[in-house]
């Protein structure tokens, strides 16, 4: 078992920006000069289906997919995928959740209910667990679509990777129209 | 220079790398960005062709003209494409002829699993198998060498974890062409009647015999000889899972999987104590060593079914489950990809699943409305499929009015005109609904022959589905707007009980393309009234993600009065995912669906 190895696997809906966050997480590592690996999957699941992105990184990485029970990091960018995923952490693994709820189609329906104690029971299980309001923090900061890079802030201080690196490959990420909006807000996560 | 690069995005850097110029295919997951990606290279000719059969005998045309042409195609699309290539393995290339297969193993985007190196076998085909980004790129230069060396079509075999993940590569200045672009005829090669085919046949098996012996010293089968008590033989992604899982075993990593090298199997048999065959899917390579008299240990650990991962292959090897932390088994809401909001689909689906008639579907994002609540399809099997499944349906009932075909517009040219025909010549009474949201749209928006556009972005002439159809011999055409209930619902009515075969063409553009194309959103948001709202559920029966139902006991902060006695709540609209449609708002017969004021 490559020890060595360290995995952060990223998870949500279609549409809330994980591939774009998982692009910058990678380009970071990279940076910092390790190899770095990433998988999800693409196509049907773009369609508001759960999406699932493992960034993967160390001196030498094989697999791009952390088994059950591998992943560091397990960073939710809605509430209840979180539980979709809880299998894949280590038991000292640590856990970001975005507390923003987006209702699968049984709960519009009115057939499913969305659970209701999703952080309750996460920390009775995991000691690290931290929950942000991304979605808000975004909306007051100008603009909902910033919250991958909030998210990725708070990210960000749980990885030893100085901030010059960041902002080299935020740099290259954004257009010049929104860049400064989005290292803002990385900051505010970085800090949270 | 290193960059972080998927594994189709590196098939298309190494093509442009290599000096090739030529490629066609038709978009299929999990192939569709490497003609995205080659097609945006200097200097390159890149068209999305009708199907995968096209596309093919296009590359087949081209090679023959001297150039070295790539196709790329998902798995399922080597099914359409297997006419052509059958006999081109005969044929041979006169320039260079690689052919990707991008496989699909659990299904992330299929409608069925099968292992194309069955294919390279049955083809007698060499198929090369990268195992991340760096691979992909180096060989598929190698599989154009190979081409050219040994007169032969050659496959290179990718998978949706391959071609999906992104590693790092290292990039290199392309070479120049030096293609020789001419006519050379030679009838004995390329006109395969059977006395040519039957020398050709001959020579395949000579060529066949030249590969074996290649793939002993092809210097991408790789020995690693670390620990001996245990061996395993693995090519593509598995290597990467093993490698994670078990760093000090030694491995048998092969960079060609047909034909495979008998000695240095056995050479690596001889080494080791114990050996296992690590593949998805078939037992491929496992029946080959089997056959050798080797024994091995392969498909009575590991699963026939689904991809792998480095969990898996470590259960198969030590027999000891892998699990994260033990955790109360809670059941959790499906989340299932749904049609986006202000789909065109929507309208069409709900009118559909309401007229209860057996509707057979066909590939594309409407495939989703076989779902509660739309359930507006019944059948799906391949491209094409849903016209002539609808015309047998239709004459084994022989009765008017029963039988629906829905088809999207990409799928309708891939392969549904031909049973079109048919329904015309052989005088059917089903009703073929194309759902014209004028692009590819599951596959990210492609262009098509009814867009205008080719994919190197050249205005061209447009397919004209009416006229099409006229000159096919349908003589019912409607064409109707499915954001207009009402009207959708009256003419599909009037073509169920109408003489002869019918043909609907649905036609809204793809509520994805009209942001891409940032042209105007459709409407105002809408929201609902909720003291006007009777809780009727109507509109929840569109499957719309913007609107969700809230029973009166979850809401604290609002008092509303029930307008009947059994009314238990509401429904309510997320106006930030909403993009005004108004399907909800016509379906709302107690007018508590409004649309939001402009200065709100």
């Amino acid at each position: 078992m490559s020890e060595s190895v360290r995995s952060v696997l990223l998870v949500g809906v279609g549409g809330q920006g994980i591939i774009r966050a998982s692009d910058i997480l990678s380009l970071v590592m990279m940076r910092a000069g390790f190899d770095v690996k990433k998988s999800e999957v693409h196509g049907m699941a773009q369609r508001g289906g759960c999406v699932s992105s493992n960034v993967r990184f160390g001196p030498k990485v094989y697999s791009p997919l952390a088994k059950k029970g591998d992943v560091d990091v397990l960073v939710s960018f809605e509430k209840l995928e979180t539980l979709r995923y809880l299998e894949y952490l280590k038991a000292d693994g640590k856990v970001i959740i975005n507390d923003e709820v987006v209702n699968p189609p049984s709960v519009n329906l009115g057939d499913d209910l969305y659970p209701a104690d999703t952080v309750d029971f996460i920390k009775k299980h995991f000691k690290d667990v931290k929950v942000v309001d991304a979605t808000k923090m975004a909306l007051r900061s100008g603009d909902r679509r910033m919250s991958n890079t909030i998210i990725l802030g708070v990210l960000s201080s749980y990885l030893d990777i100085e901030y010059g690196v960041w902002e080299e490959v935020l740099e290259e990420s954004f257009s010049p129209k929104i860049l400064e909006g989005n290292k803002e807000v990385f900051k505010l996560g970085r800090e949270e | 220079m290193k960059v972080f690069m998927s594994g189709n995005e590196a098939i298309a850097r190494g093509a442009y790398e290599d000096g090739i110029t030529f490629a066609s295919a038709y978009p299929g997951t999990p192939s569709t960005e490497i003609m995205e990606e080659f097609s945006k290279y200097d200097g390159v000719y890149a068209e999305w062709s009708p199907n995968e059969k096209v596309a093919l005998e296009v590359g087949i045309g081209a090679a023959l003209g001297g150039a070295r042409a790539l196709v790329v195609m998902k798995h399922v699309g080597v099914n359409v494409a297997a006419d052509p290539l059958f006999t081109a393995s005969y044929t041979g290339i006169e320039g260079g002829l690689v052919i990707i297969s991008a496989d699909d193993p659990s299904m992330h985007s299929s409608q069925n699993e099968q292992d194309n190196r069955n294919y390279a076998r049955a083809a007698k085909i060499p198929m090369l198998e990268p195992s991340d980004s760096a691979e992909a790129k180096e060989f598929i230069k190698i599989a154009f060498r190979i081409s050219e060396e040994f007169d032969t079509p050659v496959f290179l075999r990718t998978t949706t974890r391959v071609s999906h993940s992104k590693s790092v590569v290292d990039l290199e200045e392309p070479e120049r062409n030096t293609e020789k672009r001419d006519i050379r005829r030679d009838s004995s090669k390329y006109v395969m009647v059977p006395a040519k085919a039957r020398e050709r046949r001959i020579e395949v098996e000579k060529r066949m015999e030249r590969l074996r012996t290649f793939a002993e010293t092809f210097q991408e089968n790789r020995m690693e000889i670390n620990d001996t008590r245990v061996g395993i033989i693995t090519a593509g992604m598995p290597y990467n899972y093993a490698k994670d899982a078990f760093p000090d075993y030694s491995y048998l990593k092969l960079g060609i999987v047909h034909p495979l090298p008998s000695g240095l199997i056995r050479e690596f048999a001889s080494k080791v104590e114990k050996i296992y065959v690590l593949e998805e899917l078939d037992p491929f390579i496992e029946e080959q060593v089997r056959a050798m008299g080797i024994e091995v240990i392969g498909k009575e650990v590991f699963p026939y079914t689904g991809e792998f991962d480095p969990g898996i292959v470590e259960t198969g090897v030590t027999g000891n489950r892998v699990e994260g932390v033990e955790l109360p088994v809670r059941s959790l809401p499906q989340r299932p990809p749904n049609l986006c909001p202000g789909c065109p689909h929507r309208g069409l689906f709900y009118v559909l699943g309401k007229l209860k008639v057996f509707v057979t579907g066909d590939i594309g994002c409407y495939t989703l409305s076989f779902m509660k609540p739309l359930e507006g399809l019944d059948s799906c099997v391949c491209m094409g499929a849903s016209v002539g499944m609808a015309h047998g349906m239709d004459k084994a009932l022989k009765e008017k009015g029963r039988v629906v075909g829905v088809i999207g517009d990409s799928t309708f040219i891939h392969s549904g005109i031909t049973p079109l025909l048919n329904m015309a010549y052989n005088k059917s009474n089903a009703v073929v609904v194309i759902c014209d949201n004028r692009t590819t749209a599951m596959t990210g928006m492609q262009e098509h022959p009814a867009t205008g556009f080719t994919l190197q972005g050249a205005a061209t002439k447009a397919l004209d589905f009416v006229e099409l159809a006229k000159a096919l011999g349908i003589d019912n055409i409607r064409v109707v707007d499915p954001f207009d209930i009402q009207g959708t619902r009256r003419v599909i009515k009037e073509e169920l009980s109408a003489e002869g075969p019918s043909l609907v063409i649905s036609r809204a553009p793809c509520a994805l393309l009209a942001v891409k194309q940032k042209t105007k959103g459709r409407g105002k948001p809408v929201r609902v009234d909720l003291h006007k709202c009777t809780g009727c559920k109507t509109c929840l029966g569109l499957g719309c993600p913007p609107i969700s139902w809230k029973r009166f006991e979850d809401m604290d902060d609002i008092t509303i009065e029930k307008k009947t006695k059994k009314q238990e709540g509401v429904a309510i609209i997320d106006t930030s995912l909403c993009d005004g449609c108004t399907l909800c708002l016509q379906l709302c017969s107690a007018g508590a669906i409004e649309e939001v004021a402009e200065d709100e």
